[in-house]
This record gives C-alpha cells, structure tokens and sequence, in this order.
C-alpha cells in the first residue's frame, strides 16, 4: 500500500504525506488536455503547479462522459473537436512531472483498454505518470489493469460514493493504491453551492475502512469550501471551478490569470481548514 | 488483490472469463461509478426474487393479458413472402401490443419492480420513441413520475412520439449533446440516475448497460419467443428454419431468439443497419465494421475510434442508430449461434413498403430491417423454408419519415406502385 513513485520524481503517497506533516490537505487540480488546445491545456496545467496544487489531474476527453456534467463535458467536446488525442495525455504529464508535481491520469476505461491497459501503464510511467483514477471502472472489473498497474508501479485509484456500502467501501479502498477517491455527493462533475454532510460521513466511513489518504471530489469551487472540506480529509480535488476559468475567457492568457487567482485562492483555503 | 488472472484474453482486452454473473463469455459487465452500484445490486436482488414470486409473475401476466394484449398473434405473409422466393414466411405481430412495439413487455416489468422497489420515479431513455412511450404508459398506469431523455435529431425525426409522451404526462427531454441520438441520452439519463438513484429507477429499453439489465431485459421479453415458438408448432407443425429480428439494442431479437437457442436447426439471424452502407461509415452495423469496447457500462461491440471515442452511428432508424449492441449478441455472433447481416436504409425502405402494398401491414422501419433480412434470406432458401420474422413494432410514429422517403404529402402522392405485380423481383425496387 505505499506509493507508487513512477520512473521519476516525487509519487502521490509523498505529496500527500508531505501536506499532513504541514497539517494540512492536499489540493488536487483536474484540467482536461486539448482545451482549448493541447498547447493551451499543459501551460493551464503548468500554470497550476506554479500557484499552488499539489497534484495534477490529468483529464482525457473522452466522448461519453457520463461522470461528468456540463463544463468538464464542454471542455472535452471543444477539445475533441480540436483534434485532441489520447497520446497528447503523455505529452501532459511530462510537462506537469517537469514543473514538479506528480500527474494522475483521469480516464474513461475505453480509451485505456483501446490503448491496451499494459502499453498504458508503460507509456505512462515512462512520461512520468503517477497513475490512473478511473471514474466507471470499478475494481471488480478492473483485474487486467490491477496486473498492469502492479507491474508499471502506478498507483490506482478507484472512487467510493456516499451510496457505497460497507462492504464496497473495504473491498474499492483494498485495491486503491496512493489514495481513495471519496465522491462528495450523488451527481456529476460541476461547482455547488454547499458541500453537506454527505461528504464529510462518506470520509469518515472510508478512513474508518483503510489508513489510504482519502481526498473529497465534486462540487468544491471557492477557497472556503476547500477549507472546510481540509478539515477532514487528506485533499480537496476541484475540476469545474478550474475548467471554468479557461472555458469563460475571452482568450487563454486571460483564462490562465483567473486560473492562477482561483489556486491560490483555493491552495489558502487547503491551509486554513484545520 | 484480485481473483482474476492477467491472461492473454480472447481480444486481447479482457481477462479470461471467470464465472461471474453479467458476463456472456468474454462480454457484459458492470462499467460504470461506483456510485450505481449498490442500485444495480439492490435491482438484481428484486429481479431475482421477483422472477420466482407468483404474485409479482401473476401480476404481470394479468397486465399483459388485459393490457398489452398478449398473446400476440402470428400472421402468415403469402403475398409479401412471394417477392421473397416464395418461401413461407410467418410475422409475430408485436407491432399490435398496446403502444405499438415488444418495448410495453419490459417496460411493464420493470414498472413493477419499481413499485416493488419503493421508488416513485422512473427515468429513460429513448430512439424511435418507442420505449419512452412505453414507459410513458407505464408511469401513466402505475402513478410513476416520468422523465424521458431523447436526443434532438429524434425529438425532430420522431416528433409525433414526443407529442404522445407529454399526453402521458411524462416529462421529454431533448438532449442537444454529443450526436444528439439515442447514445446520448443514455449518457444523460446515467447522469439522471447517478444523482437521484435513491427515489429514481432507470428503465433502461434495450439489452445493454450494466449487469444486470441486458440479462433481465432478455428475460422480460422472452415471451415474445416463447409464445411464437408454439404458435409457429401449431400452425406449420414444425419450427422454423430462421428466425429474424432486428438488431438495436437487441431486445426485441434477443426476446424472439432466447427461446430458441437449444433448437440448434433452427438459424438465428438479427439484423442491423446498413445505414448508407458500410463502406462509407455512416451505419449502423456494428457485427459488420467495429471492435470489442466499453460503452455504457458494458464490455460488447463497439464502432469506436482508433483512440477508442466512440463513433457516431446512422440510420434511417432511429430505433436502431446506436454505436453499441447488447453483450449477448456479442457472444451469440462470437460462438455462431446466431448470425447478423445488416439492411441498408433502401433495402429497409424497399421492404417497408412491400409489406404496406402486399398485406396491408404498415411496419416499424426498424421492424422493416427484419423483413429486409427475411426477404434475402427467403430467396437462399427457397421455397420450403419456413421462416419466423419478429416484426416489433408498427409504423405509425415514421409516417413522417415515410412521407418524406416516398415523397407523399406535396402533389404526387402515391409512389410508383409494382408491389402487386407478381414476379416485381425484377424491377429493382423490390430487388435486395
Ligand atoms: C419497433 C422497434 N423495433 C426495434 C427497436 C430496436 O430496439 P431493440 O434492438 O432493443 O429491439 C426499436 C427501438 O426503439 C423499436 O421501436
């Protein structure tokens, strides 16, 4: 259950390690590549890292993102239509190992077992991946990948919800490596307005199940609903609140200004949560 | 950490089969969040029980008796089977259901297992606009909230549907996404159900997604096969030499073919979309041109990029215009139980209006890709064959589409007839 480290650099598991002995939450930062260019999307990623996420999320568009609601689904659309690719993601996580923070692939499963799960594994981790969070592919179904993320060294994560059971619960987090994935809410991707309680009971119920960080994903969008998620779980993840900042820009340089605004604004409230 | 051995697959892509429930061979499964699934668990534990529950069983045969309208009958077809070399060709008339397609059979029972379930709304998807009828009726019947997700190309192409829907009392609505066809609003009635799974049941319409739908939806429409299959004994005396059915989803093939399976003489053949042809991409043959792949939570064949985004598929039909195909008929076509040819939208078209002209049966257009599959087929087989044709529904709701194929509504309102004269195989219009 330690890290996976990849081929280069600093892993996940140590990141997150690092922020707990700083008493604090990690923030994780999803930007999908390709939006609005593949270009355009790594000097997003890069921009992040310089203002303060800890981890970058890697998205690849995909054409039928079912976990994802109307501004992560946009961005991938334009992105598609731009002409992106699955191989552009290696690309991306070059660029994010480079700028010093350790890249988590998210992906739909087609995309990887069209690739083929082991050449995945390979040609990630020779790009500095860290691993792969799979939103709808749960570990039951996931034995082929398990092998080649064994053998790639990659950490996995796999998600928990707050409808998961207990006995889901300990089955997903004995087969995550590097983190689990707590979902805040039943839904899609997409900023709200409060987090609830679903999030904090999901946390609780995952730490009780497994010693794995476990970071809250879904709805969080401003510094104070970081903060209050930093209060019990080991990282925030935003992805919409981000993804908006490109998606409403009138040109990127512009998008990336509100971009690095809203990290540190988010990065303050990771800090101040505990 | 796992059960499962990273062997060399079948396709190069999945472990060997272990035995495992939602699984026909190396196809099926559950790709989906995990956030669904303790529904399709809490739904696989009601179907089980309810298929063994004689009041759940009772109930629903009584529904299908005095609602559906069940048994549907048989109609032998001499007039259309002679422009398909003569052989003898039999229609299980599931276009006379209540709402006009099989779709009412597992939509029905899957109303039921709501109700049993405790949830109060249903959400679904639909193509044709068939199954979102359906399940319009359904909610109508049994006091369901209803909601229904159909992309804006069939909003437009099926607008007569969407109008009978919102007389229902059913909520439609139009997705604009993606291809704006019936892939995309599955993906929008996932993301439906991911949010509101507590209160929500998703009447999935066809044999696809996860464990356990492809499996119960076969189940709900088995009856079609089973009633057809002593209707054919009883009127020929013997079974068929080929069954046909067309090929969406597949549940109105799988509902006609299951009973079947262990009579290995008898042939089963589904047939899908030629679309424009396949040479050109725009179909909807899936068995024809396309590679095993994830989409909505299961592992089947897939029309698929070279990155694995999933390609948009086309039809004349929108009941058929689907990228994906339910797993069994993977695995059925993978082990050569059944066999699959595709109709191109003229042959379909061809064979729709032969069956208006030659019996006074207007078809579904979907259902009119069967009767294509019947007419070749017929002509290999000649004159002794017996062959059984699912027709699954009626073409009330493509009159439009119809209308505007044979060019009806402005001025020459009848198209160039030949289908009476006998022996019209030679005109081209009738030839596959
Ligand atoms: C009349 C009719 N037949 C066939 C189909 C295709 O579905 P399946 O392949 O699941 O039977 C539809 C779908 O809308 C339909 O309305």
């Amino acid at each position: 259950m330690s890290t996976a480290t990849g081929t280069t650099g600093i892993g996940v598991s140590d990141v997150l390690a690092r922020c707990r002995e700083e008493n604090r939450a990690a923030l994780v930062g999803y930007l999908p590549v390709g939006f609005p260019t593949v270009e355009g999307s790594i000097a997003a990623m890069v921009a992040m890292v310089e203002a303060g996420v800890d981890i970058v999320e890697v998205g690849i568009p995909y054409s039928d993102p079912l976990m994802d609601g109307p501004v992560i689904a946009y961005a991938a659309d334009q992105a598609l239509k731009h002409g992106v690719r699955v191989g552009d993601v290696f690309t991306a996580t070059r660029a994010v190992r480079d700028a010093g923070a350790p890249p988590l692939v998210m992906s739909y499963w087609n995309l990887i077992l069209r690739h083929g799960p082991t050449a995945f594994a390979t040609d990630l981790a020779a790009a500095g991946g860290a691993g792969i969070i799979t939103p709808d592919l749960i570990p039951d179904e996931a034995g082929e990948w398990i092998a080649a993320s064994d053998a790639s060294g990659l950490d996995r994560v796999f998600l928990v919800a707050p409808s998961s059971t207990d006995e889901r619960i300990a089955s997903v987090t004995e087969r995550c490596r590097g983190f689990v994935y707590a979902v805040s809410h039943m839904g899609v991707t997409g900023a709200r307005t409060s987090m609830g309680d679903a999030a904090s009971v999901i946390v609780s119920r995952t730490k009780a199940a497994t010693d794995l960080p476990v970071c809250v994903g879904l709805g969080v969008s401003t510094g104070a609903q970081a903060a209050e998620v930093a209060a019990y779980a080991d990282g925030v993840i935003v992805g919409s609140a981000l993804v908006r900042c490109l998606t409403e820009a009138a040109d990127l340089e512009s998008g990336i200004t509100v971009l690095r605004a809203l990290v540190a604004e988010l990065a303050e409230g990771v800090r101040s949560g505990r | 950490m796992t059960d499962q051995t990273p062997a060399t697959p079948a396709h190069g892509l999945v472990p060997e089969p272990v035995a495992r429930p939602g699984r026909f061979g190396d196809f099926g499964g559950r790709y989906v969040p995990e956030a669904l699934i303790p529904a399709l668990e809490e739904l696989d534990e009601a179907r089980r029980k309810a298929m063994v529950d004689p009041e759940f069983l009772g109930e629903l045969e009584r529904l299908h008796r005095t609602y559906t309208g069940r048994p549907s009958i048989i109609t032998e077809v001499p007039r259309f089977a002679e422009h398909a070399g003569g052989a003898r060709i039999i229609l299980k008339r599931e276009d006379l259901n209540h709402t006009g397609s099989h779709k009412i059979n597992n939509v029905l029972a899957q109303a039921l297992l709501t109700k049993r379930m405790g949830k109060s709304r249903v959400i679904a998807e639909t193509g044709a606009g068939q199954h979102g009828v359906a399940t319009a009726t359904a909610a109508a019947l049994m006091g369901l909230e209803c909601v229904i997700y159909m992309g804006k190309v069939d909003t437009e192409r099926q607008a007569l549907n969407v109008a009978r829907m919102r007389m229902l009392g059913a909520e439609v609505r139009p997705v604009p996404t993606g291809s704006a066809t019936l892939k995309d609003a599955i993906n929008d009635a996932l993301r439906d159900w991911v949010t509101n799974v507590e209160d929500t049941h998703y009447i999935l319409g066809t044999v696809t997604g996860p464990h356990p739908f492809p499996e119960m939806v076969r189940d709900f429409h088995r009856i079609i096969g089973v009633e057809a299959r002593a209707q054919v004994l009883d009127t020929a005396g013997r079974l068929p030499d080929a069954v046909i059915a067309c090929v969406g989803g597949g549940s109105n093939a799988m509902g006609i073919f299951h009973r079947f399976l262990d009579d290995t003489d008898v042939r089963l053949i589904g047939v899908e979309a030629g679309g424009e042809g396949v040479e050109g991409g725009r179909h909807a043959a899936r068995f024809a041109a396309s590679s095993p792949g994830v989409l909505h939570g299961t592992f089947s064949y897939l029309m698929q990029d070279d990155d694995g985004q999933t390609l948009e598929s086309h039809s004349i039909s929108a009941g058929l215009d689907y990228p994906s195909v339910g797993p069994e008929h993977a695995h059925l076509r993978d082990t050569g139980r059944a066999e699959y040819r595709y109709a191109t939208d003229e042959q379909a078209m061809k064979a729709f209006e032969l069956l208006c002209r030659t019996e006074g049966i207007i078809p579904a257009i979907e259902s009119a890709h069967a009767l294509a599959g019947a007419i070749e087929v017929g002509r290999e087989l000649g004159p002794d064959a017996l062959l059984l044709v699912n027709l699954s529904g009626r073409g009330d709701k493509d009159m439009h589409t119809a209308a505007e194929y044979f060019g009806l509504i402005d001025g020459d309102a009848v198209p160039p007839g030949t289908a009476d004269e006998p022996g019209a195989e030679g005109d081209g219009r009738t030839q596959l």
